[in-house]
């Protein structure tokens, strides 16, 4: 699920328990930071190879396979905030990310790579262009934070832009889907069938469908709790400075 | 409330104390819920509830979470507000934790799911299966086995819960038991779906397979139950004195000298019988899944225990001998 700015998130306390929040030590955070520089800088690269594979070719068409590779390579990469989180050296939960970690995961990976019949489909762009977008400004919204010199633009960027990106993502994220049902019946993709040695089945055709239909309750859940950030975070606008 | 019976005999001798008042504000809109007054500085917290229960009979006491602070933890029931750091005047905050069911009826509604839909399976109802199979049986023996080892094993834990197991009055909130619920009831359809189904492959190594992983639940299954009794008796006990459960004459509690928790390993080992007996990918991994719960919940114990109890036998390990 593209949810943008889901994850780990400083400002997302919700009602977690009232433990005293070990941040990290400053080894952590200079890891931190190179990290989330680097993911800036990766999703940067992806921006701009789908702007330039855009004007060479002159139409939206296709442009999945111009930034392929660095996106399958940063996007696997976010797996490492799973490890982040269980090190306990950022405050977020560990199952929330790890879902939003997984399910992104699991779209580039299970979904767009595996079925090539969708790589051409303008919904892979729908929502690729939605997770770079919302990337760049979630890793440097979290490499700021950590230095302690956060713009105001970005807060706001990080609390507003979700509110087009995230419906935009979750569109594109289901409309590949979709589109992939039909390759993944004709072929029997991931599926395997009674009768077998470990009595086991499994229907990948049924499971993209739960998908879909999981998205449902969560995707309304995720939006408004980031609409309820956003008023909280941005709310009091007026009463702080322009920089934490 | 009984003080008021010392206060009038001891009026001579001890000076009248004025009852207490507790102000109880709801934790999210900080709004005045009651005001208690004239409150026994030696009530609980339980007796509190009660109070407040009066007030709000829609909020009975094991709904309720009573905190000195909106983002602190709950007050247990068993503290006396005095001890409280309070003045004579104390706020509290409330939170309304839902509906919750007390722990037998939550054991009750957690097995009897398992235990009836393995055999909407096994009798293989209609639109679970191709039509033409509808109300037919298997023909194979490990089929009806594991029907019946499945079945057993539930049965045994109903009437642990209504005849063995002593439940502290606690309560587990409703939203944690549907989820349970559906964890239990999902899982045991899935695996009953395979074991039962008409392509079912039965174990590759045959009859020996089959029986004696049959004969590993079966040792488990009273292994486990000797594990439950001997731990009720221990709860039993009448004594104040608190103990850790040792080794009786009983074999099967043999392994306390190596587990603490030898009830979890007994449980993972039937598990594991059922596993290796039905040959069935599904139950292998809900044998994970448990092992892995059990091990937290074993090791939570074992540390419990070690911290507790000075003399403490060092052999032990939380779940499996010598390893975990």
């Amino acid at each position: 699920m593209s949810a943008p700015a889901m994850g780990p998130s400083k400002t997302i306390q919700g009602d977690a328990a009232p433990r005293k929040k070990r941040g990290p030590g400053a080894l952590a955070t200079a890891y931190l930071v190179i990290y989330n520089v680097v993911m800036t800088a990766g999703w940067l690269v992806i921006a701009v190879g789908l702007v330039r594979a855009y004007l060479a070719r002159g139409s939206y068409h296709g442009l999945y396979y111009s930034i392929e590779k660095p996106l399958k390579f940063f996007q696997t990469g976010a797996v490492l905030e799973i490890v982040h989180c269980a090190a306990g050296i950022v405050p977020s939960s560990l199952v929330l990310t790890g879902f939003q970690v997984l399910s992104r995961v699991f779209l580039t990976w299970a979904v767009t790579h595996s079925v090539r019949e969708v790589q051409s489909e303008d919904s892979v762009l729908l929502f690729v262009t939605a997770w770079t977008v919302t990337e760049i400004i979630r890793y440097s919204f979290y490499t700021f934070s950590l230095l302690n010199h956060l713009p105001y633009l970005i807060k706001w960027a990080r609390y507003t832009f979700f509110i087009v990106l995230y419906p935009m993502g979750v569109s594109g994220e289901l409309l590949t889907i979709y589109a992939a049902l039909p390759y993944v019946q004709k072929t029997g993709l991931y599926s395997i069938t009674l009768p077998n040695k470990y009595n086991f089945s499994f229907d990948y055709y049924s499971f993209l469908i739960l998908a879909m239909v999981s998205y449902i309750p969560l995707f309304p859940q995720l939006y408004f709790h980031m609409l309820r950030q956003r008023k909280k975070v941005l709310g009091h606008a007026e009463d702080f400075s322009k920089t934490d | 409330m009984m003080a008021l019976q010392n206060r009038c005999r001891r009026k001579s001798r001890v000076r009248v104390m004025p009852g207490w008042q507790v102000e109880v504000l709801d934790a999210k809109t900080r709004k005045q819920l009651c005001f208690l007054d004239k409150v026994e500085p030696y009530s609980t917290i339980a007796d509190i509830k009660s109070l407040v229960h009066k007030s709000y009979p829609q909020w009975y006491p094991a709904r309720q979470a009573l905190k000195l602070d909106p983002k602190a933890k709950a007050l247990r029931d068993e503290e006396v507000l005095q001890s409280l750091p309070v003045g004579t005047t104390a706020t509290m905050y409330f939170r309304d934790l839902g509906p919750q069911l007390g722990w037998t009826m939550v054991f009750l509604a957690e097995y009897m799911g398992p235990l009836f839909t393995y055999l909407m399976f096994y009798f293989r109802l209609p639109f679970i299966y191709p039509h033409r199979y509808a109300f037919t049986s298997s023909p194979l023996t490990v089929t009806t086995l594991a029907c019946a080892c499945h079945t057993g094993h539930y049965m045994k834990r109903l009437v642990e819960t209504i005849f063995v197991h002593r439940f502290s009055h606690g309560t587990m909130p409703l939203r944690t038991i549907i989820r349970n619920c559906v964890y239990y009831w999902g899982f045991s359809a899935w695996l009953a779906y395979y074991i039962n189904h008409p392509l079912y492959t039965p174990p590759y190594y045959g009859d020996i397979q089959i029986n004696s992983a049959c004969a590993l639940f079966l040792l488990c299954e009273v292994g486990n139950f000797s594990i439950h009794l001997t731990l009720n008796s221990l709860k039993g006990e009448g004594t104040k004195v608190r103990n850790f459960p040792t080794p009786t004459r009983n074999p099967f509690t043999w392994l306390f000298f190596f587990v603490s928790c030898p009830n979890y390993t007994y449980e993972v080992g039937a598990w594991l019988g059922f596993s290796i007996m039905t040959q069935c990918l599904p139950v292998a991994l809900y044998t994970l899944l448990s092992f892995i719960q059990m091990s937290v919940w074993a090791r939570g114990k074992h540390r419990a225990y070690t911290r507790e109890f000075k003399a403490y036998p060092g052999l032990r390990m939380a779940i499996v001998p010598l390893v975990l």
